[in-house]
């Protein structure tokens, strides 16, 4: 199939058929975005969205590349935005000083001990059974969900998207010191959520 | 010993994040010492740092391919985009 198509590169220029869209592109688009948000909710939003600017823009799109190459590329900007908003949202929300004060939640603000009721216990799990990690991954989804704003944005841009932590703080208007203190706590809660929900 | 050095061995707040910054980052040569010290001292960092792994091996072994619009879903897409082209 992906033999054929790039076959016609050379003689022809791709044209838009918007009527088509749904039936070719929309699963694809969705699981794009799925991989990117974990949010089914917002993933579907996102692609209705990215149908409609398409359309908006269709006289832009010049049929050098692939309908569907130029929908992910509208798509990716429309994920963009919405951690950017996400992120601007949760700043007026919430400032990275709170992050730091609740770490004292975990920590005794003395020693830097563990405090006793957040210390790490064991997830009993020695032999990863591939049932259990499906299992643990849609526990996790959640309690990413349960995140502040600013937090999983930083946090699924690093770890869904693998970018550099430079880029993030400057899409995001962050400092380096704050990005890490974001991605300890954002582990920490993760972590005690995962235990919390899983034993 | 040092002050840092001192200040590391006991603090698993200052432990967590050192094994956060080297996972997704990259830490000092002093500060890999320091946490490797603490890390010798302290079962429950140890830990922390095998759940922080696994969690982030659980993301990045995610796959979107299961997930698959609804078909009333399509069917409403598929009338907006209708009406939009409609309207032009």
């Amino acid at each position: 199939m992906q033999n054929e198509i790039s076959k016609d590169v050379d003689h022809k220029r791709f044209v838009a058929e918007p009527l088509t869209w749904v039936v070719n592109y929309a699963d694809y688009l969705y699981a794009f975005a799925m991989s990117r948000l974990r949010n089914e909710a917002v993933a579907k939003d996102l692609v209705q969205d990215t149908f409609l600017a398409a359309l908006q823009r269709l006289d832009t799109f010049e049929g050098k590349s692939q309908e569907k190459t130029w929908l992910t590329a509208i798509l990716k900007n429309k994920i963009a935005d919405f951690y950017r908003k996400k992120s601007s949202v949760a700043l007026r929300d919430l400032k990275i000083s709170d992050a730091e004060g609740e770490q004292h939640n975990f920590f005794d603000a003395e020693t830097g001990h563990w405090n006793k009721e957040h210390s790490p216990g064991a997830f009993g799990l020695e032999a990863e059974d591939p049932l259990m990690m499906k299992e643990l991954r849609a526990i996790l989804n959640d309690c990413i969900a349960k995140l502040p704003g600013l937090w999983s944005a930083v946090f699924s841009m690093k770890h869904m998207d693998d970018l550099e932590s430079e880029l993030i703080c400057t899409e995001l208007k962050l400092t380096a010191a704050n990005f890490w203190v974001i991605m300890h706590r954002t582990k920490l809660n993760l972590r005690a959520c995962l235990q919390k929900n899983w034993n | 010993m040092t002050n840092a050095l001192k200040n590391i061995i006991y603090n698993c707040n200052q432990a967590t994040f050192l094994i956060e910054k080297k996972m997704a980052g990259k830490i000092s040569a002093a500060q890999t010492l320091q946490l490797k010290v603490h890390l010798a001292g302290c079962s429950v960092c140890k830990l922390y740092m095998q759940q922080s792994l696994l969690i982030n091996r659980l993301f990045s072994s995610f796959s979107a391919a299961d997930f698959k619009l609804d078909e009333a879903f399509k069917i409403s897409l598929t009338k907006k985009i209708e009406r939009e082209i409609n309207k032009n």
